[in-house]
């Protein structure tokens, strides 16, 4: 017994340090052999071994939209699905883990001048003079007043390629590529609460008492809060977007005092438990976001995007490139972009019920009817079907709000990031724990 | 077998002695290098994973901020904003609230499940099976169990309905869910086992002849309980207690879910501030709750002296 106990370990030993050998070898054959295959000078096919990597919110960070990549231009392109406060700390802190950040606007405002994102040259963007002018020089038609709040155009520019100021003005370098962007009110059910809603002072309603709901993402729900407050005639902001203490401190008193009265039932953090809130029956008004409308419409549920007199609380998002990207990968990246802008992800994009940057290219890859539905405010000809090919909107209705420029042409603020972000945040987390 | 360890110990030590020069010498070093050896690995486990990041914590948490970056200083203002604030102190009794009340409830449950396996419960292999019954629920994951809540008791849930139907209540209770109410519910679902286990171990050790002593010296059967039983479960009912109120204390997950974003808690105050990049703040305020959740351990631990009782 002990003699083939003592014998057998090591028989084991010798064959798995054999094994090793093997192993080592047959790789060692194997990267050789891909470096050698590897090896071809033509860009075309070089770029196929390039993977990027985007982290973003779920928003925009399909997957139909990586696929698509790989059909069309050859690289792997590689999403991670974030929340927005996630990104926000992943693009701050871990430039290197990813290439391309798909960010807000409010975002890259406080991350940009951590030096983590380059800006584009916007030289090199083929439909650059396309872009929708909201990014550009912050104005829908010329006539149009800029709204409140870190409006895109204002963190659009740098002043350089190295530099992480941002420019009063465009100039050749872009911070951003916007990708897509909305306007935000507040979701309601129509069977449920049993008189025309009409302004953002409803939110606060005594009649809506427990049926209410807010965000809790401090830098997007401030801004809903403020809509209020300014829809009620309790406070005046010089800039909603930039508020200072006292009218921090205004707001929130205002807020804590429904909070108190038990006007909320809950506050959401993400997209799925504003879609449960309002489907369940316990919220019957409450900041929402378009497609968390549309998913509990697909329950079969009546949900509306109420337009409001006092205007849109508005977002928008955009692709920017990771510093440590150059050479080769840099030039895919550049290739993603201008590929983003060329049409087809703007199509998929407007058909989700959101806005692309550049209009002209998307209208290409939508039918007559799909435009005229969804961005002149149309009555639907036909059924009108999701990306996925799923009836989404009935023949004959007619987008909540109208069209594209009544809706982006009634911005009253952008959500921001303000100077006294911080005592905001602190403040914000007093009103939630009240 | 005594008698042979005795005579082989003795015998064994001189002749460790006796053995000459530097055979001695190396066999002597060796005695006294051999218990920090064996002592290593879980030192060097402990200082790495225990030690290093409560250390790195600590330092943190005199560092300052801004709204991207973290930098390296030395500052009071975490403290002083954390300890100034009535936020905090309105937070701190929260979730001391909360745990109060888990514990209390859970400890009547699990004192009272525990105490009707061990002693009504005659055969060992009923005993397992009811046992293996209590662990069932946790075989999903707390989150789905924490979840499950929600469409049961809400406005339109399973409760509100039937109540209605049977025409109990004409308006559905409100109270039920995304309040206090649901939140410590959840608690006692998630932790009541936490406290079954360990006084189903000490009542499992107490010795059946005391309970008959008992009886034949004239005890009613409440007196039983509270004279005999209950003081010999208190190492068990103290470890089920640091586990209940060190979860409690530590959670953000459940009270955020079933008080519907309303209601506070340090965990939940830590975890916003981590989502906000306030890592100096979540560092000085995870501080602050370890020396409180240390100080409520060793208050249990004052009590009730688990090391002799084990």
């Amino acid at each position: 017994m002990s003699d083939t106990r003592s014998g057998s370990p090591a028989t084991t030993g010798v064959s798995r340090r054999a094994l090793l050998k093997g192993t080592a070898a047959a790789a060692g054959v194997a990267v050789g052999s891909g470096a050698i295959t590897g090896f071809p000078t033509i860009w075309a096919q070089n770029i196929k071994n390039i993977t990027l990597r985007q982290i973003g919110t779920g928003v925009s960070n399909l997957n139909a939209v990586a696929d698509k990549v790989k059909a069309d231009l050859g690289f792997t392109l590689q999403m991670t699905a974030l929340d927005s406060d996630a990104v926000t700390q992943r693009a701050a802190t871990q430039p290197k883990s990813y290439d391309i950040a798909d960010i807000e606007y409010w975002i890259a405002k406080k991350i940009f001048p951590a030096g983590v994102i380059q800006p584009m040259d916007v030289g090199k963007l083929k439909n650059f003079d396309k872009i929708v002018p909201i990014f550009v020089n912050g104005k829908l038609t010329p006539s149009s007043a800029i709204a409140q709040g870190t409006a895109p155009h204002s963190v659009g520019f740098v002043e350089g390629k190295d530099s992480t100021k941002f420019a009063k003005s465009p100039t050749q370098w872009m911070t951003l590529i916007p990708t897509i962007y909305n306007a935000d009110t507040l979701g309601i059910r129509p069977d449920l609460v049993g008189r025309p809603i009409s302004s953002w002072k409803d939110l606060l309603d005594p009649a809506f008492k427990g049926k209410a709901s807010l965000l809790n993402i401090p830098s997007i729900g401030i801004m809903d809060a403020a809509m209020v407050c300014e829809a009620m005639g309790a406070v005046t902001y010089g800039d909603k977007g930039n508020m200072t203490k006292e009218e921090i401190d205004k707001t929130l008193a205002i807020m804590t005092e429904a909070k108190k009265a038990g006007q909320f039932r809950a506050f959401w953090k993400s997209f799925d438990e504003s879609v449960n809130l309002m489907s369940s029956g316990e919220v019957i008004i409450q900041s929402m976001w378009s497609p968390a409308v549309a998913a509990v419409r697909a329950k079969g549920i009546p949900c509306v995007y109420q337009p409001l007199k006092e205007g849109y609380r508005a977002w928008g998002g955009g692709l920017g490139l990771a510093k440590h990207l150059t050479g080769l990968e840099l030039d895919a990246a550049y290739e993603y972009i201008n590929w983003y802008l060329s049409g087809w992800v703007g199509a998929y994009l407007n058909r989700q019920g959101y806005y692309s940057a550049v209009l002209d290219t998307a209208k290409q890859h939508m039918s007559a009817d799909e435009w005229a539905f969804w961005m002149e405010g149309k009555p639907a000809k036909t059924d009108i079907l999701n990306p996925e090919g799923k009836v989404m909107e009935k023949a004959g209705a007619v987008r909540d709000g109208g069209s594209f420029e009544e809706r982006m042409g009634r911005v009253a603020c952008w959500n921001a990031v303000m100077d006294e972000d911080r005592y905001m945040v602190r403040k914000w987390n007093e009103f939630i724990a009240a | 077998m005594t008698v042979t360890a005795t005579q082989a110990t003795p015998g064994h030590v001189p002749s460790g002695q006796t053995q000459p020069g530097g055979g001695a010498v190396h066999a002597r070093r060796w005695r006294r290098v051999a218990p920090y050896l064996q002592a290593a690995p879980l030192a060097v486990t402990l200082i790495l994973f225990l030690l290093i990041p409560i250390l790195t914590i600590l330092v943190v948490s005199f560092w300052d901020y801004d709204s991207v970056r973290v930098i390296p200083d030395f500052v009071l203002t975490n403290y002083a904003e954390l300890l100034t604030s009535p936020v905090t102190w309105k937070t701190y009794l929260n979730t001391v609230k909360f745990a109060a009340l888990t514990w209390a409830i859970t400890l009547v449950i699990g004192f009272a499940v525990a105490y009707f396996l061990a002693f009504h419960i005659r055969s060992t292999s009923w005993q397992m099976v009811l046992f293996l019954v209590c662990t069932i629920p946790f075989w999903t994951s707390n989150i789905i169990r924490m979840i499950s809540w929600i469409p049961f008791l809400g406005r339109n849930g399973l409760l509100n309905s039937t109540l209605i139907a049977a025409g109990v209540i004409d308006q559905p209770l409100e109270f039920l869910l995304f309040s206090d109410f649901s939140v410590v519910l959840a608690y006692v679902h998630l932790n009541a086992l936490f406290m079954v286990v360990p006084i189903f171990n000490s009542m499992m050790r107490i010795d059946r002849a005391l309970v008959e002593a008992a009886r034949d010296a004239g005890a009613a059967g409440w007196q039983v309980v509270w004279n005999v039983i209950l003081p010999l479960s208190k190492p068990g009912i103290a470890i089920g207690s640091i586990f209940v109120v060190t979860l409690v204390m530590g959670d953000f997950i459940t009270v955020r879910l079933m008080s519907g974003g309303q209601s506070a808690s340090i965990g939940l105050m830590i975890a916003n501030e981590i989502s906000l990049l306030q890592y100096p703040a979540a560092a000085a305020n995870a501080v602050i709750l370890l020396a409180v959740v240390l100080l409520m351990v060793a208050a249990m631990l004052r009590v009730v002296d688990i090391r002799k009782e084990l």
